[in-house]
């Protein structure tokens, strides 16, 4: 709880997507996430942002390297209430209705009637309960998909890339869910391509081809790369770190 | 594993059914349809009493594994699997959910085909008629379980769809529906004997000729076993991890 402690603990980290004539998408990642703050995950499509969420989530299969998550290896039992993991495209049942859905998960998870209300009301889906999530827009069906994680009440919320296609409205009150959570006590992992999106974080990490370009505050970074904003200081990052390939 | 979860798995999967009266049209209606045109072909031969009671646990088989494995597949695709591998629920679970949901669309399958069979269609069943029930429901379970190991195999839509054939035209022609299995090459009927299909189709025979228990129950047996071992089989091709 608060601001102190590791949420994720990362050393070594290896993986290789897509078995054996794979690509090695992250190759050798040592990283700390600490608790109760809003972590954004930036980066350009590719980077690797959805691969270490599965390793941080335990689906992914680990070459190499440690995935520790709130004490625990990742995937480990223990874990499975106490991490919501939210998946790119939504991953709910497209034939079942919005509350539906929920109970179903709410089973699983051991969760209330009351965890599915306040579920269903925290992503302002509460008017559409009962429509077929088929029939919603993809910004409905992802506020559903949102909604299953935040059922149980996690420690840590894994959400990879929450906003997308959402209008700036619901974008905003999204962050500010995200923001009330992690007064809460809850760790976040966001990941976001939408570089804008940093100034709502407590905490950037910027990733490319698989590697932590930098990690640290906004205005830290902004400081370290005299840039104005993220993108900027993410191209001088990108700048950067390809000179120091080439001199080596 | 535990039944709380199993159950809701289970409900998730016939509420998927309840939101789809379509697919339950075709669940129902398409074997009976299948058993009418044959009674219609064959009137006023035997033949519908000695190849009815084989249809009536054919026909459940095929349409189940169909349903399993597009159904399975798509939990895969959608992500839905990944999203429950990440909670409390067990891969035992999620089958054996999948396993009595379609479980009880088997039996009210197998039901009212059979009752069609007698009553509309005028088959009679010789040998006991409960037994032809199990059977069939059995037979429809199987399905059900081949299904639900096969769609490991699977990657796209398209092959899912190509499973049927594949798993199944082989028994089919292998179990002794079309020659009887002691007029087969010696090769073939050896194959025959490590199909799970041909345990099913010997025991409906036995049936339609006026068997009762004691004929059918090593079969039945047989059939029993591999339902346990395509589960396992099913169970062994989840993964938590993925590549």
């Amino acid at each position: 709880m608060g601001n102190s402690g590791t949420a994720i603990e990362i050393r070594g980290l290896r993986v290789v997507r897509g078995g054996k004539h794979g690509v090695t998408v992250i190759d050798g990642m040592d990283l700390d996430v600490p608790s109760g703050q809003v972590v954004g995950l930036l980066g350009p499509s590719g980077s690797g942002k959805t691969t270490l969420m599965r390793a941080i989530v335990g689906v992914q299969e680990v070459e190499a390297g440690s995935v520790e998550v709130l004490g625990r290896p990742a995937g480990d039992p223990s874990l499975r209430h106490r991490v919501g993991y939210v998946t790119q495209s939504p991953s709910v049942y497209s034939d079942l209705s919005v509350v539906e859905n929920l109970r179903y998960f709410a089973a699983l998870l051991g969760a209330s009637e009351d965890d599915v209300v306040r579920s269903l009301r925290d992503v302002d889906l509460t008017p559409l309960a009962g429509r077929r999530v088929g029939v919603l827009s993809g910004g409905e069906r992802s506020r559903v998909s949102l909604a299953v994680a935040l059922l149980a009440s996690p420690d840590l919320l894994v959400l990879d890339e929450p906003t997308v296609g959402l209008d700036p409205v619901l974008r905003r009150d999204l962050w500010n869910l995200f923001r009330s959570l992690s007064t809460g006590g809850t760790s976040l992992l966001v990941s976001s391509h939408v570089m804008d999106e940093a100034t709502r974080c407590d905490r950037l990490l910027l990733l490319r081809d698989g590697r932590v370009l930098a990690d640290s505050t906004l205005p830290d970074l902004l400081e370290r790369t005299r840039t104005t904003d993220v993108e900027q200081a993410f191209l001088a990052l990108v700048d950067s770190d390809s000179d120091a390939k080439d001199l080596r | 594993m535990s039944l709380r979860l199993t159950g809701a798995t289970a409900g998730r999967v016939l509420r998927q059914l309840r939101n789809d009266p379509r697919t339950i049209g075709i669940l129902l209606v398409l074997p009976c349809v299948l058993i009418g045109l044959i009674a219609w072909m064959f009137e006023g031969t035997p033949v519908l009493n000695s190849f009815g009671p084989l249809l009536v646990g054919l026909f459940p088989l095929v349409v189940m594994f169909i349903v399993t494995s597009v159904a399975t597949l798509r939990e895969r695709q959608s992500g839905t699997l990944e999203r429950l591998m990440t909670t409390p629920t067990g891969k035992a679970d999620i089958l054996l959910g999948y396993m009595v949901a379609f479980g009880v669309v088997a039996i009210v399958q197998a039901l009212v085909l059979i009752g069609f069979s007698l009553w509309v269609a005028g088959m009679e069943v010789a040998g006991e008629l409960w037994l032809v029930v199990v059977v069939a429901v059995l037979d429809a379970i199987l399905g059900t379980a081949l299904g639900l190991a096969a769609s490991a195999i699977a990657r796209t839509e398209f092959q899912a769809v190509q499973l049927m054939p594949v798993v199944i035209f082989p028994q089919l022609i292998a179990s002794g529906l079309i020659m009887p299995r002691a007029e087969m090459p010696g090769v073939l009927e050896a194959v025959s004997r490590v199909l799970p299909l041909t345990y099913g189709m010997e025991a409906l025979q036995k049936l339609a000729k006026g068997g009762g228990f004691e004929e059918v129950r090593g079969a039945v047996g047989v059939v029993v076993l591999f339902i346990v071992g395509a589960l396992v089989l099913g169970a062994a091709t989840l993964r938590r991890r993925t590549p």
